[in-house]
């Protein structure tokens, strides 16, 4: 088995097919968003390869060390920030074929006019434990 | 103190004998690890005189509560007698076919491990859910859908080892995530085997486990960092392991039907019998990489072959060896950057080693080998 990260971003990714923001949709095809992306996670579940999902909010702030005995320094949010993260779902598959064919499936989720966004998501391997058995 | 280890021996011995009173294999599962939640909960108290067969009556009657609910929830008669039937067969081959069955070829590799800790290693699903670091529901219903899937599975049909074999290893491989043992438990369970079916290659992945785990304490720094075999302080390595891995490779290899585990095992065992890296006996090993080559096909076999002839030969033949193979293999580039710099290139080696920890596949080898390529260019600096 392999755990794969499924990475659905607010920004950075390539345009989706169906690429209406989301508040011109209406609160009925938000609704059918929600419980496809739901569904999907359950049904994961029932097969023994959901792991994880989380849903980000898009405002964050980047924080770092200023030296000893000084508070940290914050920053933003960036309006400019190119790469943004919405969420993620964690995966345990068979193969890289499974993760794609899920996230596939994933990414025909409803949008605007009940039709599939056709979104990009970032498929990314987890990097695991070393093996016992290596020479 | 409930004796753990005790309970989980004596897991698949009851689920086999709920088996021979004519419970299906899910059910008799199922009702074992009620059996077995019970016996936490109460042995601490009034603890059993005899461990085994409070088990067997609890879980039978476990068994039987289900199958009324079951079968009252479908409006049908009774189908099973709360009188047992007698039972047929020994002990011993209930286990063995216990591992058959959760081995079947019906099943993915990761449904199969999954339930032979739960079966045949008497683990909990909570533990083998933190022993893979997924959810206890997901681990639930991926052992569930297991049992569905070899429901249809006579419980006495024969099974093939090859297939048990893989699955242990799978479980030996994984190592060791915190919360379980898996290396030790796969052990354990391997062991367990050999004491019951007389198999050249069972002996050859226990003797393959044991020279193997005999190097565990001096595999790792004290932060987790690898250590290569050539650098490791071989004072720590565990010398009665490595002694009985070796008897139990020898007596293998006697019956001489050799097979790829006794030949992993025979390279584990060179290693082991070297007192220094220097003295390691590698025409040898390439010789026992030539017959795994030949028995598996196998490109990993290949590629550790070339790192062997590399020490046997020279770099330059290392190198030769490996320009045979298909770059794309993974580890290809680490290979490539070890024997270039022992070929004098290190500005290669160190171009090399940062590209191999780009694709590495764990923490620990990318760590090692961004090292690698530290050191290098450190050197080329200075």
């Amino acid at each position: 088995m392999a755990k794969y990260l499924l990475l659905k971003h607010y920004r950075g990714a390539p345009a989706a097919v169906n690429d209406v923001p989301m508040d011109k949709w209406t609160p009925e095809e938000i609704t059918a968003h929600m419980k496809y992306m739901q569904d999907f996670a359950d049904r994961l579940e029932t097969t023994g390869e959901f792991v994880d999902g989380q849903a980000l909010s898009p405002e964050g702030t980047f924080v770092r060390y200023d030296g000893e005995g000084r508070p940290p320094v914050t920053d933003g949010p960036f309006a400019e920030t190119k790469d943004l993260i919405a969420g993620w779902m964690v995966i345990d598959v068979d193969s890289y074929e499974r993760a794609v064919e899920l996230a596939g499936e994933l990414s025909a989720a409803p949008g605007a006019d009940g039709k599939p966004i056709h979104e990009w998501l970032e498929l990314r391997p987890f990097l695991v434990a070393p093996p016992t058995i290596s020479e | 103190m409930v004796d753990a280890a005790l309970l989980q021996t004596l897991t698949p011995e009851v689920i086999g004998v709920l088996g021979r009173r004519g419970a299906d294999f899910a059910a008799a599962e199922d009702a074992v690890q009620d059996a077995l939640v019970e016996a936490v909960r109460v042995w601490p108290d009034d603890p059993p005189r005899d461990p085994k067969g409070w088990l067997v009556t609890v879980a039978w009657r476990k068994f039987l509560d289900a199958t009324r609910a079951d079968t009252s929830r479908r409006n049908r008669e009774l189908r099973v007698d709360a009188e047992p039937v007698p039972e047929q067969g020994d002990a011993v081959d209930d286990t063995l076919q216990l591992y058959f069955l959760c081995a079947h070829p019906s099943l993915t590799p990761a449904s199969a491990v999954a339930l032979t800790l739960r079966a045949v290693g008497g683990l909990t699903t909570k533990q083998i859910a933190q022993a893979y670091l997924v959810p206890e529901a997901t681990m639930a219903q991926r052992i569930s859908r297991a049992k569905r899937t070899v429901s249809g599975v006579r419980f006495t049909q024969p099974g093939d080892v090859g297939t048990v074999l893989r699955v242990l290893y799978l479980v030996f491989n994984e190592g060791y995530s915190g919360h379980v043992d898996l290396a030790a438990e796969a052990i354990r369970l391997t062991r367990q085997l050999a004491a019951r079916i007389r198999h050249e290659e069972v002996s050859g992945l226990l003797a393959l486990m044991l020279l193997h785990h005999a190097r565990r304490a001096a595999r790792t720094g004290p932060d987790g960092q690898l250590i290569p075999l050539a650098e490791q302080d071989r004072g720590q390595w565990d010398t009665g392991l490595i002694a009985e891995g070796v008897d139990v490779l020898q007596a293998a290899l006697a019956r001489d039907r050799l097979g790829e585990f006794q030949a992993q095992a025979a390279i584990a065992a060179l290693h082991a019998d070297a007192q220094t890296a220097e003295e390691t006996d590698w025409v040898q090993i390439v010789e026992w990489y030539d017959e795994l080559v030949r028995l598996t096909d196998s490109p990993v076999a290949r590629l550790n072959r070339a790192v062997a002839v590399g020490e046997a030969d020279g770099a330059r033949a290392g190198l030769a060896a490996l320009s045979e193979l298909d770059p794309t293999l993974p580890r290809y580039t680490a290979v490539s950057a070890y024997l270039h710099e022992r070929d004098g290139a290190p500005a290669t080696a160190a171009r090399l080693y940062t590209e191999a920890a780009r694709s590495a596949p764990s923490v620990a080898e990318r760590d090692h080998l961004t090292l690698q390529a530290a050191r290098l260019n450190t050197r080329l600096r200075g």
